[in-house]
């Protein structure tokens, strides 16, 4: 698949030759460096944008031919941008997961109210329901954006660097709830992230986003085949495929 | 989330505040008629002075009527913009409608007396002054809506409304500039704003435009609550954006356009009610905020026309100028207030 812009007669490729495949109750990343593409992955995979060529393909369906609501109850995004109300309230928020499913003006249904009630607990939201969103910290927001996907009750979660602007503990803290989501409720978990070394500990598959080529694979493997060592120029950085991390040049 | 019946309360009251309203706009005026007189002439009573009686019904209630549109009508196509553009200080007139209206009205008025050896007999009046200025207002909203497929960013959007509001200005200006007195004055008193003065049939095709705008803002209730997410989220819970955002202008251009034609470019009302509704009811939901800006649309606009009739005077004070008294101070308090403005 190929990725990019098209603004009239122009195309901006930002990334091609890219391929790989999720199966449920997987978490993946897509790690990168800065500007190769992968928020641009993301949204179009969640057909926030038009792709250049190939295909995504859901359930053996190509994206292009589900009608909105049927992506829309296949595949939720937590995207960076900021929401533009921050006068919600935690739990007006997420009910708006359970738009795909509502009635012409929005009634919650007995059902729509259980699985907004089982995100909130899912992410241990309680304490917060009534808060307004401009109340909240940077990583209590994003965990209610998360259970605002989980709401939406989708087989694919897409999230756009879920962990940045959060400390380490709630950086793992966020990455191991996305982990459980996968696992637990037989999901597809994608996101996009700086943190490889994380992402290397947790995830299932790994896709690296490299301007020569892309690669895709469980971290190991990927490990094996030194995928991660030219992710960074080799003179400021170097990746120590025993521990799995990087480690900066002196 | 919160249930509706504890927001049943605040619309008793609001329907209270919005009757009592009605009947002191009634009672209130150059000739004050007592509150219970004007309660005995609705409910088909005998009053003691029969040119009260003529006064509240062939008079005061079509005004009344037009008042409660008219607040009611801006209110709501203020709530609509401030959704769709994200941003708090939107109104219904940044997409152009009320500068286009006002060229409308200074082409018919000014521009009739450049091109008056054309003219036979005099075109100026009420009905011809409302066809103007809706040709003027729906002609600068399908200007910006080309533009506006054209663009994606709905902030440029607002930005293009608000360049277009400039070249109709300067176009006015041009206009009044070649012009004389006489016909400047009544342009001048058309901008003023007034709710006074429909006939029967204008006040049924206002009423006619009101409703469609109502209905066409009911079915997007859903979207609009998706919409307070942004519209990237928007689009991934399934919102129909090009069709949504189409479907919000055209409820804009109808609620603002039929009101500036009829009434005059009224200020304030559509960007200070939604705030002031919010501050009661305390909810984001267009489910409730839908039928409150309504209700507290029309009663501003009754209290505004109250004011303006300056009770017991023979004066009668510029609408305009009075919603934008009450309406200015109203936005610098909840700024001050709140340190932020949020919607």
């Amino acid at each position: 698949m190929a990725i990019g812009y098209t603004s009239g007669k122009k195309q901006t490729d930002v990334a091609n030759h890219i391929s790989f495949g999720l199966t449920k109750g997987e978490l993946g990343a897509i790690v990168g460096i800065n500007g190769i593409g992968k928020s641009t992955l993301l949204r179009t995979l969640g057909r926030l944008q038009p792709k250049l060529s190939g295909s995504v393909i859901i359930n053996n369906k190509p994206i292009e031919s589900l009608r909105s609501d049927e992506l829309a109850s296949l595949v939720s995004i937590v995207l960076t941008e900021p929401i533009a109300s921050k006068n919600l309230t935690v739990s007006q928020l997420i009910s708006l997961g359970r738009h795909p499913y509502t009635n012409w003006i929005g009634t919650l249904s007995a059902e729509d109210q259980s699985k907004i009630l089982n995100a909130i607990e899912i992410l241990e939201l309680e304490s917060l329901k009534n808060s307004k969103c401009y109340e909240l910290s940077d990583g209590q927001l994003q965990k209610v954006m998360i259970a605002r996907a989980l709401a939406q009750d989708t087989e694919i979660i897409l999230l756009d660097e879920p962990t940045t602007h959060l400390d380490l503990y709630h950086k793992v803290h966020i990455l191991k709830l996305l982990q459980r989501i996968a696992h637990d409720t037989n999901k597809v978990v994608l996101y996009t992230t700086h943190e490889i070394d994380l992402a290397i500990q947790l995830c299932d598959k790994i896709v690296i986003m490299n301007k020569t080529n892309n690669t895709f694979g469980a971290p190991c493997e990927l490990i094996e085949s030194k995928s991660f060592e030219d992710l960074f120029p080799k003179d400021t950085i170097t990746f120590n495929p025993e521990s799995g991390s990087f480690k900066i040049n002196k | 989330m919160q249930r509706s019946n504890t927001y049943l309360f605040p619309f008793l009251i609001l329907f209270l505040v919005l009757l009592f309203c009605f009947v002191l706009n009634l009672s209130l005026g150059s000739v004050a008629i007592p509150f219970n007189e004007t309660l005995k002439s609705l409910f088909g009573g005998t009053v003691e002075n029969e040119s009260w009686q003529y006064i509240i019904w062939n008079y005061r209630i079509p005004k009344a009527f037009t008042a409660i549109l008219v607040g009611s009508g801006l209110s709501l196509s203020g709530l609509l913009m401030q959704t769709l553009f994200r941003n708090p200080l939107a109104g219904p007139f940044v997409l152009g409608i009320s500068s286009g209206a006002s060229l409308g009205a200074a082409l018919l008025i000014m521009g009739s007396a450049l091109f008056s050896h054309w003219f036979i007999f005099e075109v100026i009046n009420d009905v011809s002054l409302a066809i103007a200025s809706s040709i003027g207002s729906f002609l600068v909203l399908l200007a910006v809506i080309t533009v506006a497929s054209r663009v994606k960013d709905t902030m440029a959007l607002l930005i293009i409304g608000l360049m277009f509001g400039s070249i109709t200005a300067a176009l006015v200006s041009v206009l009044s500039y070649f012009t004389d007195a006489e016909r400047l004055q009544q342009y001048i008193f058309w901008a003023f704003g007034s709710v006074g003065n429909l006939s029967g049939l204008q006040l049924a095709v206002l009423t006619v435009f009101i409703l469609a705008g109502i209905i066409l803002s009911v079915i997007s209730i859903k979207s609009l609550n998706a919409l307070l997410l942004g519209e990237n989220y928007a689009l991934s819970l399934g919102v129909h954006l090009k069709k949504t955002r189409f479907i919000i202008i055209i409820a804009t251009g109808l609620l603002a356009g039929a009101v500036t034609a009829f009434a005059g470019p009224i200020a304030f009302i559509g960007l200070a009610v939604p705030h002031l509704t919010r501050q009661i009811f305390n909810t984001t939901d267009h489910k409730i905020l839908v039928p409150a800006v309504l209700v507290y649309g029309a009663i501003l606009l009754l209290l505004c026309d109250l004011i303006a009739q300056l009770p017991s005077s023979s004066y009668v004070l510029p609408l305009n100028a009075i919603t934008s008294v009450v309406g200015a101070p109203v936005v610098i308090w909840l700024l001050v207030r709140k340190k932020k403005m949020i919607f």
